[in-house]
């Protein structure tokens, strides 16, 4: 499995980058930590001329904090935010969800902007950024511009970024300390995709019902998606176990999970539900913590 | 302990560091793509990507245009090259007239039959370039429909082999016992099936060979497991006389089985060197390890199993299905035979008429896998007998211990084998002594009253279930010890070392039989230059058979010292004795072994045997299952095993743990998947999943040496293939017993989260799901 | 297309410089190029970590960089573990814990362990585990390997001046 002759550029700057991608009109691929391009090569599943390597591209690895939230450069690795202690405060749900991400080798080569990219269905950082209503600066020829997290995926392994635009950043916003959240996810062994995931976090109004419910299910789709319904069988509501079954019931029938290789529709739609219950219980119960 | 402690104290069965280590660890080792040498090219395959087709036209002109090209190869070179045919691949062991039609070509002829098989062979400069010509090849293939499963094999609407009538290449029976008896108040019939998986080492297969046209000698490194064997398979399709061939064993990176025996590319690569007279290496990438090497496992069977109403087995009966994929290859003899005949394990069957079919279908050919049939049998007999014992109202470990074979009915008679016909007995052991060591090292009695009880979301259950594994199989293994100038020795053996510690194992007991220190002890092994007859590793033999023969050369040896200190002290050899380190004494004068060396001092003899040893024992487990994901968490798993003498207790254990692992990987994880067209769904390690660190970190192994065996001076008994038999057995009797108010009864492998999610949900399995 | 760079780095203390073709996998350039055969190639898709390296002081998959990304970094591979003849202690513990068997996976093992260590010197069972579950091993079922990385902290604890 020997990779296929490309040619390779490691520029110097952001505007390079994307010169020399919008010169090769579609015939070039970004590679960032290349922990997910390079399989893809090994296998020959694409054979791009040229690779445009970002890592000398400076200033796309910072994590800043801010009222704004948390913003990621596209070339941040999971290790960065593992090694970044202002995080558990700022975002514990990013550093939660982050922590199921693939192996230790991987991680010290993985970037964020890369597995957003790269759009897996079953990846964390798409199903956190898509629950977090984050926001995805992107660069081109023509300049930047935003786009949100739930209109960045389009299918598995798709997304809207052109041939000649490169992710930046994303920045999820800034996160209340009130939150109660929990990422659940289940896979076969530690490290691999998830066959089911569930991101969810909710704040509570003054009566302490739950409001800003927010649930996606990773796995399960094509691309990740805010189950509205499921939220909404939550909203509203005080946070009992009765209501905690609602939503997870309701999220089990709005997934439209395919059957594959490694797990049926059916079983998938169980296990959203299974999930879903169990995230909004340690949720819950992150509240009694801090209370 | 080191080897310099090793004067003082006996070496066999001391825990010593290996003498393996220092090397592989400072990545110093060699294995075969290690290898470099002069003017050397790379050889790649291209490998058929449809399951069954008739090949109309191979279109190589686009890879030969390539610069870095030197040769593409098909069937009609390899035909031309062997006086009109393409050479086939025959069976090792067990072969019989009726398989001889199925067996493989060296590489496709005519038709392909499985995808993977070999169609075409590039050779390039470099192995990169290689991969690249193989996409230049444009394959003409009419498609036929695929026989995806054994089912289709037997309705056989399509024939693999147009010219047999049938897709089932072969019957055996295993029998005992005279006639059923007539009526026996209780039956329980049961189908069970476990999935294709197999051995996957982490190093895949690779070949170096090189043709020396002055002296017309072939070499072949990287050779594994049955170096001599496939030796004498490529002298015959090459016309060249086994003396002229050497295969080189290197370092191996595990074989469990499958590594080594005769494959296509075994033939093509040494082909490819003669031809070109320059040096091929072949390595094969993990997608060609997954299509390639041999699978193994899939099996199905329905079976009924007699009893009293106190449990008493009366009778075992039924038919066993192996789906063996596209050809029958060099093991592939094996796995049909131990199933039927490992049936019965350590218990006492009256009555047994159990008949194993070997069906061909559209997918990689199959062979030995670390306790080939064993394992199967295990699962498929201690599931039905927990079954049994639920339905009958009698405790499981009660129903074990009233039908092990006792140890005053030893030697007890195993079935008997046909075609050809084989009879075995298993020798020696305490059944039940090792059933009652494993019950108290799980503690058994103590969490006997968790089965079934919901404790933290999870439902706890345990298992057990008792083997026998056969091992140090015949006819013979050689070993040489040669007295180098400084006295020192070289031990060469004909047993092959696919990394269980053969160098060890064989320097210990060298070292104790001619009381000589480790430090002055090499071991070769493996290679065919260094014995004139080998065997190899396979039936967990090398102890067995590769130690004793080190025995009797030592003894060998000790004469031929004798002989000549009694010529240089001229004196009767009777009046010789011999000292630490073979000092031969006489009188006040002594003679040191370098002294002697000069004389030419070596032995080579060989170690016959006929009859089969049987290790032995009981394997238990914990588990908590969570019943909303169908998620299995291994609590605790004991194995314990008497295989008669420990060589190396760190060595010993080592191998038994390591067996487990694979086994819960094969009872949980693995499983090589198809499409109804005969596709490989599973070729890459991220979807054939291995077992991990964090996955079963509660596994430990006690081994025994309780019985020694009498079939060999060493009394030891084959050890590395115990303690992966009856992991898929155990577990599933565990899982069974935690789910018990679902009544549960696991009976399809792999017991994935999905497949406990459906029985606890009693949900019907649909007919296009995929195998 | 078949395009070479000259990358230069430190390969276990010592500078190399050598033309890679761009397509040249870092475990490749390692093995076949620089005729560093320690580091093995398992499966070139980055799951088996048989090739993990060190790399600028992170364990990485060797099968997933390319040569040309390690121009300017400073590489450590198994070969740089021992000192002379002397085995390492991390080295020594796997010894003693029989914590290899056939060795094609020990390697890129003993690099992770040695960069987990010596980041984290501390590391418990479970920590030990889950940092190993990114390399196969088909031969040992892993217990001995976690007991040998377990059984080497101390050694990576006196390195860095702590009193355990």
């Amino acid at each position: 499995m020997k990779l296929p002759a490309f040619g390779y550029a490691s520029p110097s700057s952001l505007s390079d980058a994307i010169a020399l991608l919008a010169a090769a009109r579609g015939t070039a691929k970004p590679i960032a930590g290349g922990q997910s391009l390079i399989p893809v090569l090994a296998f020959r599943l694409a054979k791009p001329a040229l690779l445009v390597d970002l890592r000398n591209v400076p200033g796309l690895d910072r994590i800043r904090i801010g009222a704004d939230g948390v913003r990621l450069g596209a070339m941040v690795r999971w290790c960065d935010i593992e090694a970044d202690d202002r995080l558990r405060g700022a975002h514990p749900l990013l550093v939660d969800a982050v922590s199921h991400v693939a192996h230790y080798q991987i991680r010290n080569r993985g970037t964020v902007g890369g597995s957003l990219a790269h759009a897996d269905p079953a990846a964390e950082l798409p199903g956190v950024a898509v629950a977090c209503e984050a926001e995805l600066t992107l660069m081109g020829p023509q300049g930047s511009r935003v786009v949100s997290a739930s209109d960045f995926f389009r299918g598995a392994l798709s997304t809207v970024l052109t041939d000649d635009e490169l992710i930046v950043e994303v920045r999820l916003p800034a996160w209340p300390n009130s939150r109660r959240w929990a990422f659940e996810e289940f896979a076969r062994r530690r490290g691999d995709f998830a066959l089911a995931g569930i991101v969810a976090f909710y704040d509570r109004d003054a009566s302490g019902r739950a409001t800003n419910t927010r649930l996606v299910a990773i796995g399960t789709a094509q691309y990740p998606r805010r189950l509205r319904r499921a939220e909404a069988a939550l909203d509203g509501s005080p946070v009992d176990e009765q209501a905690i079954e609602r939503a997870a019931r309701a999220a089990r029938l709005e997934v439209e999970p395919a059957s594959d290789l490694h797990a049926s529709a059916d079983y998938r739609r169980s296990l959203v539900e299974t999930l879903a219950e169990r995230a909004l219980l340690e949720a819950r119960a992150r509240a009694d913590q801090a209370s | 302990m080191t080897a310099r402690e090793s004067l003082e104290t006996s070496l066999v069965g001391s825990p010593i560091e290996r003498l393996e280590d220092a090397a592989l660890l400072r990545g110093r080792g060699c294995f075969i793509d290690d290898v470099h040498e002069q003017g050397m090219l790379h050889a790649a395959f291209l490998r058929s990507p449809v399951a069954h087709g008739r090949i109309r036209a191979i279109d190589t002109s686009g890879a030969r245009a390539l610069p870095a090209i030197r040769a593409v190869y098909t069937a009609h070179d390899v035909a031309k090259f062997a006086k009109g045919s393409v050479p086939t691949i025959p069976l090792r062991l067990m072969s019989s007239p009726e398989l001889v039609p199925f067996e493989q070509p060296v590489i496709a002829d005519g038709k392909v039959r499985y995808v993977g098989e070999p169609v075409a062979m590039v050779v390039a400069d470099t192995a990169a370039e290689a991969e690249d010509a193989i996409e230049a090849i444009a394959l003409d293939i009419e498609m036929l429909p695929a026989i995806a499963n054994r089912r289709a094999a037997v309705a056989a609407e399509t024939l693999l082999f147009e010219k047999h009538g049938s897709n089932v290449a072969m019957h055996y029976e295993a029998a005992k016992g005279e006639a059923r008896a007539q009526h026996t108040p209780y039956v329980r019939r049961e189908r069970f099936a476990v999935q294709r998986h197999t051995a996957v080492p982490m190093e895949t297969r690779g070949l170096l060979a090189t043709w020396d046209g002055a002296s017309a000698r072939l070499t072949v490194k990287g050779a594994a497991k049955v170096p001599f064997s496939t030796r004498r398979v490529l002298a015959k399709c090459m016309e060249l006389p086994e003396a002229s061939i050497d295969l080189v064993e290197l370092n191996v990176g595990g074989s469990f089985g499958v590594r080594g025996e005769f494959y296509p590319e075994d033939f093509m690569v040494p082909f490819a060197a003669r031809t070109l007279g320059r040096p091929v290496k072949w390595i094969e990438d993990r997608r060609e390890n997954l299509l390639a090497s041999n699978h193994a496992r899939e099996m199905d069977c329905e079976l009924a199993l007699a009893c009293e109403r106190d449990g008493t087995i009366v009778s075992l009966e039924g038919d066993v299905w192996v789906d063996a994929g596209a050809y029958v290859r060099a093991s592939a003899s094996i796995p049909p035979r131990s199933v039927a005949q490992s049936l019965c394990g350590p218990y006492r069957v009256p009555f047994v008429r159990i008949t194993s079919h070997l069906a061909l279908t559209n997918k990689t050919p199959t062979g030995t896998y670390r306790g080939p049939g064993r394992f199967e049998a295990e699962f498929f007999r201690e599931r039905l007998l927990d079954m049994a014992a639920r339905e009958l109202g009698i405790d499981p470990v009660e129903l074990r211990r009233r039908n092990l074979v006792s140890p005053t009915q030893l030697p007890y008679p195993l079935p008997t084998m046909t075609s050809p016909e084989r009879r075995s007995e298993l020798d020696s052991g305490d059944y039940a002594m090792a059933l009652d060591r494993c019950l108290a090292e799980i503690g058994w009695r103590d969490k006997a009253a968790l089965q079934g009880r919901l404790i933290d979301r999870r439902y706890h259950g345990l298992g057990v279930g008792c083997f026998v594994a056969g091992g140090a199989a015949g006819p013979r293994e050689t070993a040489r010890i040669m007295v180098e100038k400084d006295g020192s020795l070289a031990v060469y053996v004909g047993s092959a070392s696919v990394g269980q510690g053969l160098e060890t194992i064989c320097a210990q007991i060298a070292s104790d039989a001619l009381r000589v220190p480790l430090e002055r002890i090499r071991v070769f092994h493996g290679s065919t230059s260094y014995v004139s007859e080998g065997f190899g590793s396979y039936h967990s033999r090398s102890t067995a058979m590769g130690g004793s023969a080190i025995l009797v050369a030592a003894e060998s040896l000790g004469k031929r010292v004798r002989k000549a200190a009694a010529q240089r002290f001229a004196c009767p050899r009777e009046d010789i004795t011999l000292g630490p380190e073979l000092r031969a004494e006489h009188g006040g004068r002594s003679l040191a072994l370098a002294e002697l060396a000069g004389d030419g001092l070596s032995a080579e003899e060989a170690f016959s045997n006929a009859h089969i040893t049987y290790s032995y024992g009981a394997a238990a487990a914990h588990v908590a299952v969570d019943a909303r994901t169908g998620h299995v968490d291994v609590l605790d798993y004991v194995n314990v095993e008497d295989v008669g003498r420990v060589i190396n207790p760190l060595t010993a254990v080592g191998q038994a743990v390591g067996g487990i692992v694979q086994g819960l990987g094969g009872t949980f994880l693995e499983h090589l998947q198809y499409d109804d067209d005969g596709q490989l769904l599973t070729a890459s390690l991220a979807d054939y999943m291995l077992p991990t660190a964090s996955d079963f970190p509660n596994v430990r192994a006690v081994v025994l040496e309780h019985a020694r065996s009498p079939c060999n001076p060493l009394g030891a008994k084959g050890g590395g293939e115990g303690s992966i038999a009856p992991v898929a057995g155990v577990i599933a009797n565990a899982v069974a017993s935690a789910l018990v108010d679902f009544d549960v009864q696991p009976r399809e492998l792999p017991l994935t989260p999905q497949r406990i999610w459906e029985l606890i949900h009693d949900r019907e399995r649909t007919t296009g799901s995929v195998r | 297309m078949n395009e070479a760079r000259s990358i230069r780095f430190d390969l276990n203390g010592k500078a190399v410089q050598i033309d890679v073709a761009t397509h040249r996998t870092l475990a490749d350039c390692l093995r076949h190029d620089l005729l560093q055969t320690g580091t093995h190639v398992g499966c070139e898709h980055g799951v088996c970590g048989a090739c993990t390296v060190i790399v600028d002081g992170a364990a990485v998959r060797a099968c997933l960089m390319l040569a040309v990304q390690a121009d300017g970094a400073r590489v450590t591979t198994v070969e740089g573990l021992a000192s002379g003849d002397r085995l390492s202690p991390l080295q020594t513990e796997f010894r003693r814990h029989h914590a290899l068997q056939c060795g094609f996976c020990t390697p890129g093992i003993l690099t992770t362990a040695h960069a987990l260590l010596t980041n984290e010197p501390d590391a418990d069972r479970p920590r030990i585990r889950e940092v190993l579950s990114g390399n196969l091993c088909r031969c040992t079922g892993y217990v001995p390997i976690v007991e040998a990385v377990y059984a080497a902290r101390d050694a990576y604890r006196s390195e860095r001046g702590t009193d355990s």
